[in-house]
């Protein structure tokens, strides 16, 4: 019984990723197609020559026929999948175990999400006929919970944690501002954030993801065929997963202080990729900041900080865009809003651009040039209750 | 001997001014305060909170062979309201469960079925009375529950008052009436009514009292209501009785919450009894109904630890207009997110034990408790293995909390907080009764029966957290 991972097995040689907006004007097949055309003028290859494909959707469609149709694919393998907002990166990873297992030379692993159609703010759960008893919070709730629970454990006055909190929030922004894909791309100052007005707990507009539309897709083939695609391709070191069992909700030994299911997957990634020292080994990272206590809470789940630092890490720029570890470089969930099933494989695609020294200049980081591997995760569901999705990939093979 | 084996009372915790409906209507009002059924409160979730009360301070062990339910407002038609409650209550599924419906009357008709009949019955009645804005209805009127066990009594289940008579007069007039549907009723003009009763009352009254063998001379306590003001003062003064027997009638604090008001005077009642004292209830609806009980030497070692006095004075004050939207006569512009979608019967079937009666489950070997209920224990690889453990009457400690303004609720925001429970177990749940500004960490609360919603005319009853307040 083990993660025996895939590393250096696959490799990514082609992406594509349509801008994340208010997308009224496309519909889901707009953005599939948008997204699989990149990808495949990316690898240079035709749809036909993808063996099979991974759809990755957590609501906006069911079947692989959600794909198919679109792309008018003819008699190949499709299939959809869902794991809340690791349903992307769920895509990649099925994907990259197909053609890691010799089923499939080629394969692509995309996901979508039309989340604007709804008519509503926010993300929406689709109902599953239930006894009524279950809570219906806002996410954004659930993970304010974070915020007093942290400072009550690690002594954090009230002024520096909604500080901290600010400065995730704003460097996201900054970010954000300096990428073409980005929904919101204005700079946004902790001192707009702070006085936003309050959606749950203690955090305002600023501190939540925004909602948005968008597609991303990846083409993975066989490590030894990469350089047939490109001449730099992005090698699979880890992808690891875990769902968790919920006992957070029901064990008062749990504090809301960490999210035990992203330390186990981080673990479990780290030893596929074998990374000993993640602050210093990665290049980059992507990070699921659906709330800024997120972002937070996750510095030191994932090993870039330690236990009750990560707000002075924050406060210090350790992970500002030119800092030490460069976190969401493209702006996160803050800046490109969440369409569950894509995000995953967005956050894939600045870890394309960054390590292969294709991001703008403007927001090109310099770790780069003497690291050249990058992380991507995301998380779905809530404090005490969630899954946790951790990738690593990286330019060099072995 | 037969009488009441325990009883409970059950007034909710907002109060309106009757001041603030004047300075918001420029009519209306009055004097003093009403008790307000909360948004999350309906007649079937008052009459499992007085029930509890009622069932809280019964000698354990006991169990009801009936649930007898009376509501002029009840939640649902063709569909029993008192199985809700029978299953909030934990009741055997042989305890039988049934409505007595359609008039204030309907309460204390029950209480003479059950007093004349077998077995052990708990009769519970509430009310959410309601008027048009301004009306005398609006003003007058209050949202309370009220319960009875009722049965023969035993070495270890004693009577606390042996019943000791009652009667009825019955006429056909019309006084009070509301056509199904409608919010409100509407009352003749009072000199008619107040002359139809009078006769009623005094008939009814005397026959009452011959059965119990007593003069008015004899009575200590005496309880007299309806929703007819003016007939109920007129008669207070054909009774014999001297005004220092006469109860508050609660009017200012609490209003009249018709079907429970008998049974909410009668608790206040015997909340100060002494033993040997008699107390009288004289009901005007439809007709008088009067009851004779002596309060007998159990009585002050089985009283509820929540006093009718207690609820009474532990009252918050709610805005007029929050008043108004809660009862639906000021319609809000509703939250910009999808409306909860409706109870699966089967799912709520399956889960009757939890989401009635908050029932987890605690695993054998570990002794983790789960709630929900699980099969397969968090801790260790237990499975199948666990006993069930009720938690409604288990206080617990706020661990973490939030107020969410973004989520649907018929009265935003939501208040929300994880709550460890006391021997153990977890849930994060919603608060009721209670204002943002006044949660914290740490904060005690307590489970209490509410409908969390409604969606395809299925009400979602759950419970929820609230403050402990002596």
């Amino acid at each position: 019984m083990a993660s025996h991972g895939i590393k250096d097995q696959v490799a990514i040689v082609g992406m594509g990723c349509t801008p994340f907006a208010e997308a009224f004007g496309k519909s889901t097949d707009d953005l599939l197609i948008d997204a699989a055309q990149e990808a495949f003028s990316s690898a240079g290859v035709g749809k036909d020559t993808v063996d099979a494909y991974w759809l990755g959707t957590a609501q906006s469609g069911m079947s692989g026929i959600t794909l198919a149709k679109p792309l008018q694919l003819h008699g190949k393998p499709v299939t959809r999948v869902e794991n809340f907002c690791a349903t992307g990166s769920e895509a990649l990873r099925q994907a990259s175990y197909a053609v890691a297992s010799g089923a499939y030379d080629v394969a692509m692993a995309i996901g979508v999400e039309k989340v604007k159609d709804s008519g509503y703010q926010g993300l929406n759960a689709f109902p599953i006929p239930n006894d009524g008893t279950a809570r219906t919070l806002t996410a954004a709730a659930m993970f304010s919970m974070v915020a007093p629970a942290y400072a009550k454990r690690f002594g954090v006055d009230e002024a520096s944690l909604r500080e901290a909190l600010a400065r995730i929030a704003s460097k996201n922004h900054y970010n954000g501002a300096r990428n073409p894909r980005a929904q919101f791309r204005r700079e946004v100052s902790s001192e707009q954030v702070c006085a936003a007005p309050p959606v749950a707990g203690v955090l305002g507009v600023f501190d939540c993801a925004g909602v948005a539309d968008g597609a991303a897709a990846a083409i993975v083939v066989r490590a030894e065929d990469a350089h047939r695609y490109t001449d730099r391709p992005l090698y699979v070191k880890a992808l690891s997963f875990v769902a968790g069992n919920g006992s957070g909700l029901l064990d008062p030994d749990y504090d809301y202080t960490t999210f035990p299911e992203v330390v186990a997957c981080a673990r479990d990634a780290y030893e596929q990729a074998g990374v000993t020292d993640p602050r210093h080994q990665l290049a980059m990272a992507e990070v699921h900041d659906c709330f800024t206590p997120t972002e937070l809470v996750l510095m030191e789940d994932l090993g870039f900080a330690e236990r009750g630092t990560a707000w002075k890490e924050v406060l210090a720029g350790t992970f500002d865009l030119h800092g030490e570890l460069p976190v969401n470089p493209d702006g996160g969930l803050k800046s490109f809003g969440h369409p569950v099933g894509a995000s995953g494989l967005r956050m894939m695609f600045e870890a394309w651009l960054q390590l292969r020294g294709e991001a703008p200049a403007e927001r090109q980081i310099e770790t780069v040039t003497e690291r050249h591997l990058a992380l991507t995760h995301n998380l779905g569901g809530y404090p005490g209750e969630m899954v946790s999705f951790v990738g690593i990939v990286g330019t060099q093979r072995g | 001997m037969r009488g009441i084996l325990s009883y409970g009372a059950y007034v909710p915790y907002r109060r309106l001014d009757r001041a603030d409906i004047r300075a918001f209507l420029g009519s209306g009002g009055g004097k003093g305060t009403r008790a307000v059924a909360s948004y999350d409160e309906d007649t079937t979730t008052l009459a499992v909170e007085a029930s509890r009360v009622a069932m809280r301070a019964a000698p354990a062990g006991i169990v009801p062979s009936a649930l007898w339910f009376a509501t002029v407002s009840p939640a649902y038609l063709d569909k029993t309201n008192a199985t809700a409650i029978h299953a909030a209550l934990r009741l055997d599924a042989d305890a039988a469960a049934a409505d007595f419906g359609g008039a204030p009357r309907s309460g204390v008709v029950a209480w003479r079925a059950a007093l004349s009949g077998t077995g052990t019955v708990l009769v519970v009645a509430a009310d959410i009375r309601t008027g048009l804005p301004g009306s005398a209805d609006e003003a007058g009127g209050g949202d309370a529950g009220s319960a009875l066990l009722i049965g023969d009594g035993d070495e270890g289940a004693p009577v606390l008052a042996e019943y000791l008579g009652a009667a009825s007069a019955t006429s056909e007039f019309i006084d009070r009436w509301r056509t199904p549907g409608e919010n409100r009723s509407r009352q003749w003009e009072e000199r008619f009514g107040e002359l139809q009763y009078l006769p009623l009352a005094e008939q009814a009254w005397k026959a009452a009292l011959q059965e119990a063998g007593l003069a008015p001379g004899d009575l200590d306590l005496v309880a007299v209501t309806g929703l007819h003001t003016r007939a109920v003062r007129a008669a207070v003064r054909k009774l014999g009785v001297g005004d220092e027997v006469v109860l508050d009638d609660l009017g200012a604090s609490v209003g009249n919450s018709g079907t429970a008001h008998p049974g909410l005077l009668l608790a206040a009642a015997l909340d100060r009894a002494e033993p040997g004292q008699v107390i009288a209830v004289l009901s005007l609806a439809d007709g008088a109904d009067a009851f004779v009980f002596r309060a007998t030497e159990a009585l002050p070692a089985h009283r509820p630890a929540r006093t009718v006095a207690g609820q009474v004075a532990n009252g918050a004050g709610l805005p007029y207009a929050k008043f108004l939207s809660w009862r639906g006569m000021l319609t809000l512009d509703p939250p910009r997110r999808p409306e909860p979608a409706r109870v699966s019967a089967s799912a709520a079937a399956r889960s009757e034990a939890w989401k009635y009666a908050f029932v987890g489950s605690r695993d054998r070997s570990s002794g983790a408790v789960h709630l929900p209920p699980a099969r397969v224990s968090m801790v260790g690889d237990a499975i199948d293995d666990m006993d069930p453990i009720p938690m409604a009457d288990t206080e617990g400690t706020i661990v973490t909390f939030t107020v969410d303004r973004l989520a649907y609720s018929p009265s935003p925001p939501v208040i929300f907080a994880v709550v460890d429970f006391d021997g153990g177990g977890r849930l994060p749940i919603e608060l009721t009764d209670v204002d943002e500004a006044d949660v914290a960490i740490g904060d005690r609360v307590e489970m209490t029966f509410r409908r969390l919603n409604s969606a395809d005319g299925i009400h979602n009853y759950f419970w929820k957290a609230r403050p402990v307040r002596s």
